[in-house]
């Protein structure tokens, strides 16, 4: 029997239970003995000319053994913006002249203890001159972040001069909303951290958590003017990243230039209050939907117009907004679609990868515009759904803003998750509560979607990624991989993969990642992509080490390799019809090393969909929401093991329920940020959630040999919409037509007062 | 992060507390669980020069009744008030609200003491025992006092005591099968309250709804005046100064004291 | 600085700190029991979850001074003779965990739930384990642990019971 598609446990799991990970704060290693302690002095004020810095009370202090400033890392290179935008938007390694939000690294404070850097922090003086807060999606140019650039806007994906204005022309219903997709902070449950020390080669050695050790190596030398070859990155356990650890932040670089400014090992690690406002934050765009079709529930025509908020520098939010309007129609057939997309910098942290990356923000705009325009039109959101879903398709289809859907079948996969929620009766339920006028009302939210999973390249063109299959003497077999798994379970998901092949039991086989002397190249773990490109590549690599091995084997035994078969149960090769002329692999691997590395590059990117079901009760006379039941479809393609893959639902699930719920960063008009601990950031508990429902759905991709989509981030895409889009529902009945996230209390209570209030002056 | 440095020592007695806390005065902090206390000094929002540690003193815990009392001592953790058979019998509402302070790590280390004497108008225990109409037992060098719910609590973070007093005990009156109310509206489960209801016999507690934790007088009058509880809840706001806050408003937090003062008076606990 | 006599995971030990070091940093750096882990600065995560007395108790927010004269457990001390706890052995096989940081903290809060409330409903649960933060399971999987783990202990108490 096949051990793909088992539900075998994780092999991982033992030591994080028992001494738990070894996260970089946790790394004991002769070679960091005797390192000092970096800490930040970050800004406080969210924009500000910097005066002056006097440290000389924070150098008397004890145990401090230096304190830098932009002026002692001058030989460093200022960072450029990602994407087509104003290159006038540079990132300096420590604020120079001016600071841009609170929380940009000002200076560092050096000490030998850890209990001294907070001491000492305090002692840095730095007089700024405060400058006007710079927020919001349509920042003035009165006050500018970066002078030189002569503006707040950073650049545009699209051209808004060729919108059509006739895009709506026929439609008998058309609806509009502005939409904000909130500021949200991916905290990770491990905040970020580093430890570093040079060799007497010249050479750097940094621990860093992060999602790809290889990206994080370039990002460091590239920042530190090296070649890549005087970088060794090793990767550590990471305690969750959400697609917010890729590459290097200039903190890494600050710790690693310590360290060989001072000719000493250098280790950091961050507080949460740091991480809050350190540490990038995702989504924060603004939406303007329009969309028209006809009274029937025919979706003629869609307009997604976006601002990204890419805060104080542009980082992925220079990119991000590509990806949203990639995905602008979603899994509909849309006549006419059209998107722009605007890209503008505020004194607040700058953005990031969240979970989803660009994706979740389209998908979340497109399902608040479909159930507005059934509300519109008087018509179940699921019948409209139903009506303007793409049809299943095999062959790829090309999408018009040149997105290629592999394989699909959107119209099944709403059918299930409605089937499995019993949709009717709770309609049904609701209407009964409507009537009766009950405190607690029940909303029911859908959100079908699509999204983009597996792009990335670790060597070569188009998506890729390698793997590396070694048997060993001792009847164990070793994978290297180029992705990084911090949760995902690739130890023992790629042993799955390996000992389907090789016949070596899954506890045999050790999986080795993140060190870059040992893997050099690799696209490491983010954007939904392991699974089908580096789980491929394990796959393919274990095949040809079968077939290598059996070319051995036939010379051993002077037969044609074709007559011979390998018997996985004895991991041997015998002659076909005669066990007894047999050579296992373990000889084989004695007599000359048995490796294997493969390259898998797929032609592109997968698509995986599926539609989610959010039941949900607000309390009408409180506003208070209570997620009760989430009934998802998520379909990957492929599972590879059920255990895995539920996990990586069912993370996502949450967290995009939390989005839609609950968690926001939130900042005042001076630009301070207000959600600075988890007291105040409301990362939700076990308590604010229910158990979910995850109903099964398989449809392969061609595209890879495993029929593999990415799983990591559709949790996420579809929960959030289908979360808010529930709330909504739920107070519909009073004329409430939206209601941004975070659906907090309040908002719904406001949204069900001011509809409250429309009426009266209506009916007056 | 990490408090800044201090001298600790542990007490001997509450009667050697006192005389360390008349020496350093301001400069000295009680610590008995910490949960109050700890959080801010790991901010560095409170930097006491030295900690006296009440919290190994079994003199000032346990729960007791005296005549017509629940008597509760300073060091009594949450989770024991919660779960004592006597204060749960005795006076149901004040066990339920210790059982509603943070998580369940926090209640395994917090004390009443604790909490009463941080103030924070948000909390439980300081609700619940102006809703009971309670007393402080304080005690210091000039003697022992007690202080009643309504007068101990003087605003944001400020009680009477004073710098060389110290809470010793809290006594509660005893109300067993007298029925009572907890209304406590939050964000997430181990939130502090967004706005907080006990009701207990005509007696209205609020929490958040101003500096301190506040009697709803003018709904607590119409009760008396013989009001049902849904007119009367319709006065619970009046006479509060609530603040506004990420999660709130003030004319969001008055809606929410009318809704869940009427509850609460329903004898609803949530 | 303070002498403090303390036991943890069933080992006396005496040491000098300073007041001011808090538990989870003493038995991080002083005794190497890295399992306990800080993940926020005000008491809301639970990662550095260890049992004092038998009760989960946070130890960001306990002072290694304010631990001396009592016991103290971290998930080092759980397993015995190489056979994983039944907690332990309940997140592993329910798939409770993905990152594992926030691991530690939650197995010791749920041995500390289940021994105040060895059969818990869902909601008990959920309640329970209302002070300890996970990013990465949207917590269905650690519900199903502690569920799971909650019918383990049932079953070896009747198993005794029988035997008795």
């Amino acid at each position: 029997m096949s051990i793909l598609g088992t539900r075998v446990l994780r092999t991982e799991d033992p030591r994080f239970l028992t001494t738990g990970g070894v996260y970089v704060e946790d790394l004991v290693d002769e070679r960091l003995d005797g390192a000092c302690h970096v800490f930040f002095v970050r800004s406080p004020v969210a924009h500000a000319r910097i005066s002056g810095i006097d440290a000389s009370a924070a150098l008397a202090a004890p145990g401090v053994v230096a304190v830098f400033t932009a002026a002692d890392v001058a030989d460093l290179p200022t960072i450029p913006p990602s994407g087509p935008m104003n290159k006038h938007m540079q990132q300096p390694m420590l604020a120079t002249d001016k600071v841009r939000y609170v929380g940009e690294p000002v200076a560092v404070v050096v000490v030998e203890q850890p209990y001294q850097g907070e001491d000492a922090l305090e002692l840095v003086a730095v007089d700024y001159e405060p400058l006007p807060a710079v927020l919001g999606f349509d920042p003035s140019d009165d006050t500018l972040l970066f002078e030189d650039a002569g503006t707040n806007v950073a650049g545009w994906w699209g051209n808004p001069a060729e919108l059509k204005a006739d895009l709506f022309d026929g439609c008998e219903v058309v609806v509009s909303q502005v939409i904000i997709n909130q500021r949200v902070a991916p905290a990770p449950m491990e905040s970020r951290g580093a430890a570093a020390v040079w060799g007497a080669d010249g050479r750097l050695t940094a621990w860093i958590p992060n999602q790809g050790a290889q990206g994080t190596k370039g990002g460091l030398a590239r920042m530190l003017n090296l070649e890549p070859s005087q970088v060794r990155v090793i990767t550590p356990d990471v305690g969750g990243a959400f697609g917010a650890k890729f590459g290097a932040d200039r903190e890494h670089v600050i710790v690693a230039w310590v360290a060989r400014e001072l000719g000493r090992p250098a280790r950091w690690s961050e507080t949460r209050y740091e991480n809050l406002i350190g540490m990038t934050h995702g989504r924060a765009q603004q939406h303007t939907i329009t969309i028209g079709g006809s009274r029937d529930g025919d979706v003629l025509a869609y307009r997604l117009e976006v601002v990204q908020d890419a805060g104080a520098y542009v980082r992925a939010g220079g990119f991000l907004p590509m990806l949203t309007r990639l995905m602008t129609s979603g899994p509909y057939d849309i006549p006419r679609a059209e998107s722009v997309a605007k890209v503008v910098v505020t004194s607040t942290t700058p953005i990031g990868a969240y979970r989803g990356a660009g994706r979740p923000e389209a998908s979340a705009a497109l399902e608040r515009a479909i159930d507005l325009f059934a509300a519109e039109a008087g018509l179940d959101p699921a019948d409209v759904r139903r009506k303007n879903l793409l049809p299943a398709f095999t062959e790829p289809h090309r999408t018009a803003f040149g997105a290629l859907y592999d394989t699909g079948d959107y119209v099944t996969g709403l059918e299930r998750a409605l089937a499995a929620a019993g949709y009717v009766e709770l309609r049904a339920e609701q209407a009964a509560r409507r009537a009766r006028g009950d405190v607690r009302q029940l909303g029911i939210g859908l959100a079908s979607y699509v999204e983009i999973t597996g792009m990335g390249e670790g060597e070569g063109s188009g998506p890729n990624e390698n793997a590396t299959v070694e048997v060993r003497p001792d009847g164990t077999a070793t994978i290297l991989t180029g992705t990084s798994p911090h949760g995902q379970g690739h130890q023992t998901a790629w042993a799955m993969l390996a000992s389907e092949e090789l016949g070596i039991p899954v506890e045999k086989i050790t999986l080795k990642w993140g060190d870059t002397d040992l893997i050099p190249k690799g696209g490491g773990t983010g954007g939904s992509r392991s699974l089908q490109l580096g789980g491929a590549a394990v796959r393919q690599a274990s095949q040809e080490l079968i077939e290598e091995a059996r070319q051995r084997a036939a010379a051993q035994l002077e037969a044609s390799p074709a007559d011979l078969v390998y018997d996985k149960t004895k991991t041997s090769f015998n002659v076909a019809g005669d066990p007894d002329a047999a050579v296992p692999l373990t000889q084989l691997a004695e007599q000359e090393r048995l490796l294997i590395r493969a390259v898998f590059t797929g032609p592109g990117a997968t698509f995986p969909f599926g539609t989610h079901v959010a039941v949900v009760e607000v309390d009408a006379e409180t506003g208070k929401p209570t997620l009760l039941r989430m009934i998802t479809v998520d379909d990957a393609g492929v599972v590879l093991n059920p255990l895995l893959a539920e996990g990586q639902r069912h993370g996502g699930i949450g967290q995009g329920a939390a989005q839609a719920m609950v968690e926001e960063v939130v900042y005042d008009t001076d630009g301070n940020p207000l959600t600075t601990s988890f007291a105040d950031y409301p990362f939700v508990s076990a308590t604010e959630l229910p158990s979910f429902e995850l109903v099964d759905s398989q449809t392969p991709t061609t595209y890879n040999p495993l029929g593999v989509k990415g799983i990591g981030e559709a949790g996420s895409i579809g929960s959030t919409p289908a979360v808010q889009n529930a709330i909504v529902d739920a107070v519909a009945h009073l004329g409430v037509r939206h209601i941004d996230m975070p659906t907090t209390s309040r908002r719904i209570w406001q949204a069900i007062r001011a509809a409250g209030q429309h009426s009266e002056s209506e009916h007056a | 992060m990490i408090p800044a440095k201090f001298d600790y020592v542990a007490a001997e007695s509450a009667g050697h507390a006192i005389e360390l806390l008349a020496e350093h005065g301001d400069d000295a902090k009680v610590l008995a669980g910490g949960h109050s206390l700890l959080p801010m000094m790991k901010l560095r929002l409170a930097t006491p020069e030295l900690l006296i540690d009440i919290g190994g003193l079994d003199e000032l815990a346990g729960v007791s009744v005296d005549g017509p009392d629940l008597v509760v001592g300073a060091t009594t953790r949450h989770a024991d008030l919660a779960a004592s058979e006597l204060a749960r019998a005795e006076a149901p509402l004040l066990a339920y609200a210790a059982s509603q302070v943070g998580d369940p790590q926090i209640r395994h280390r917090g004390t009443i003491g604790g909490s009463l004497s941080h103030a924070d108008p948000a909390a439980d225990l300081p609700m619940a025992l102006v809703a009971l109409g309670g007393t402080v037992v304080v005690e210091g060098q000039a003697g022992t006092r007690t202080v009643g719910a309504d007068d101990f609590f003087l605003g944001y973070f400020e009680t009477v005591l004073a710098p060389d007093e110290l809470v010793t005990a809290v006594r509660v009156p005893r109300r067993p099968g007298v029925p009572w109310g907890y209304q406590k509206f939050v964000r997430r489960a181990n939130d502090w309250a967004i706005v907080g209801v006990a009701a207990l016999d005509g007696r209205i507690a609020l929490a958040n709804m101003g500096p301190t934790p506040l009697r709803a007088a003018a709904a607590e009058n119409a009760l008396a005046a013989g009001a049902s509880a849904a007119d009367a809840a319709e006065l619970a706001a009046d006479g509060t100064s609530p603040g506004e806050d990420l999660h709130a408003d003030r004319e969001y937090r008055r809606h929410l004291a009318r809704i869940l003062t009427r509850r609460a008076l329903e004898h609803e606990t949530a | 600085m303070t002498q403090i006599e303390l036991t943890v995971n069933g080992e006396k030990r005496s040491d000098e700190v300073e007041p001011r070091l808090l538990l989870v940093h003493y038995l991080r750096e002083l005794l190497g029991l890295r399992a306990a882990n800080v993940g926020c600065d005000t008491t809301s995560c639970g990662a550095c979850t260890v049992l004092l007395d038998g009760k989960s108790v946070k130890s960001c927010t306990v002072l290694a001074v304010q631990a001396s004269g009592h016991e103290v457990t971290t998930a080092e001390g759980l397993a015995v003779g190489g056979e994983l706890h039944p907690v332990q052995a309940a997140f592993r096989q329910q798939h409770g965990l993905q990152c594992g940081f926030c691991t530690p903290g939650m197995v010791m809060a749920t041995v500390g739930l289940l021994a105040e409330n060895p059969h818990p409903t869902e909601a008990e649960v959920r309640e329970g384990l209302e002070g300890n933060l996970c990013r990465c399971t949207g917590y269905h999987n650690i519900v199903r642990a502690v569920l799971a783990a909650a019918q383990a202990q049932a079953g070896q108490v009747t198993g005794e019971q029988v035997t008795a």
